[in-house]
């Protein structure tokens, strides 16, 4: 049976699954009923700046549900923050302050900008080539980003101490907004949230890669 | 569609642009996690995400934009629920596509066993079920959706090259396992 043998099968024959009746009503009386744009007001991100038009829309997207429902635990919001700054590193093309796949220029420039040490990788023989760094400001602190490219996508780490133990909360491991992926991880007393619109298992791929890295060094 | 949804202009405006797509997001849905609830449970919670975002949705074509949202909602919850089926890794490699895949399809070539086949349709059904996830959604968008390469990169997020490996071998142990099935050798695995 070749290829094109299959293909005329799954065409003729594999099921279409139809959504059931209900759920087009289930999903309709599940919208917020007025636009989400509403939410912005009394909003605590929007005090922050004169953000252009278009950074505001794709803000919108990144904080989206998160302030729509009930009360977004730190987390959540932390989560919301993560996407947020990604996002606006995007836009803004300010992806990286130092541009460098050579940790050894990447992990020394933020001496002085951060007080702790970046653990700073570069994974480019695994499909990770790192891309540069950045100074970005994260749950009301200077933080280090750690910019790494994957095909197309670009991928933000965010690096910190870890708080003390107790705080790792409900966000770790893998999780999705608004069609960006976030993983968060610690490590050697280190946190970090990893940023992109790649899916999650590659997010998951570089976890486990620089979680490899940190012991080897 | 419902009143609610018509009696709001931003939400009539997200109705006429998703509410069209439905059964396309269901079908995806319903195909990446194999399970009616958990299908519409989480198309729900895309159609969600998507109603938030969908103010900064630019494009002419908001299916393959749906079905992104969609398709990674459902990865998500994979990853949560069932990690292992996304923890395969996919050979991409280009040129490696034909002759790799071990030798149980040779006998797959009898035109007989084709034309048997063809009259047991419940077989492509369960053997696309058995599909590795990253193989099934590559088949699922193009020979039942029938979307172009192009809207399968943008919603698999996979560069097109790999979209093409990806169904080339995606049908290729698709044939492999239909003609087991076909045979008798494997009830289910």
């Amino acid at each position: 049976m070749d290829n094109e043998d299959v293909r005329s099968l799954v065409s003729a024959h594999a099921t279409r699954h139809s959504a059931p009746p209900a759920l087009a009503d289930r999903i309709a009386d599940a919208l917020p009923a007025a636009p989400s744009h509403a939410d912005r007001e009394g909003s605590w991100f929007w005090q922050g700046a004169g953000l252009g038009a278009a950074t505001t829309a794709v803000l919108a997207i990144a904080l989206g549900i998160g302030l729509t429902l009930k009360h977004p635990s730190h987390d959540d919001l932390l989560v919301d923050e993560a996407v947020a700054n990604h996002v606006r590193s995007l836009q803004a093309s300010h992806a990286v302050d130092v541009a460098s796949s050579d940790q050894h220029t990447v992990k020394p420039w933020f001496n002085g900008k951060v007080n702790y040490a970046v653990p700073a990788f570069d994974l480019g023989a695994e499909g990770f080539p790192l891309a540069g760094g950045r100074l970005d400001y994260f749950d009301g602190e200077p933080i280090a980003v750690l910019v790494y490219r994957h095909r197309l996508h670009t991928i933000n780490v965010f690096v910190r101490p870890a708080k003390k133990s107790g705080s790792i909360g409900q966000v770790s491991g893998t999780l999705d907004r608004q069609g960006f992926a976030v993983e968060r991880w610690m490590k050697d007393g280190m946190e970090f949230w990893a940023v992109s619109d790649a899916d999650v298992t590659t997010l998951a791929q570089l976890r486990t890669l620089m979680m490899a890295e940190s012991h080897a060094h | 569609m419902s009143e609610k949804i018509r009696s709001q202009p931003h939400n009539r405006r997200f109705g006429e642009l998703a509410l069209p797509h439905l059964d396309s997001a269901y079908n995806l849905a319903r195909w990446l996690l194999r399970d009616d609830h958990d299908a519409e449970d989480v198309v729900q919670e895309a159609f969600l995400r998507a109603f938030s975002a969908f103010g900064g949705f630019r494009g002419e074509n908001a299916r393959p934009w749906l079905l992104a949202i969609v398709r990674n909602s459902c990865y998500t919850w994979l990853a949560q629920h069932r990690r292992a089926e996304i923890e395969v890794s996919y050979d991409d490699d280009v040129h490696g596509g034909e002759d790799r895949i071990d030798g149980a399809g040779a006998r797959a070539d009898n035109p007989e066993t084709i034309v048997a086949l063809r009259d047991d349709i419940r077989l492509v059904d369960e053997a696309l079920q058995r599909l590795p996830v990253g193989y099934r959604e590559v088949v699922v968008l193009r020979d039942i959706e029938d979307l172009s390469y192009k809207e399968i990169a943008e919603v698999a997020a996979l560069p097109i090259g790999t979209v093409m490996s990806r169904l080339a071998r995606g049908r290729k142990l698709l044939g492999t396992d239909l003609t087991r099935l076909r045979n008798g050798e494997d009830h289910g695995q």
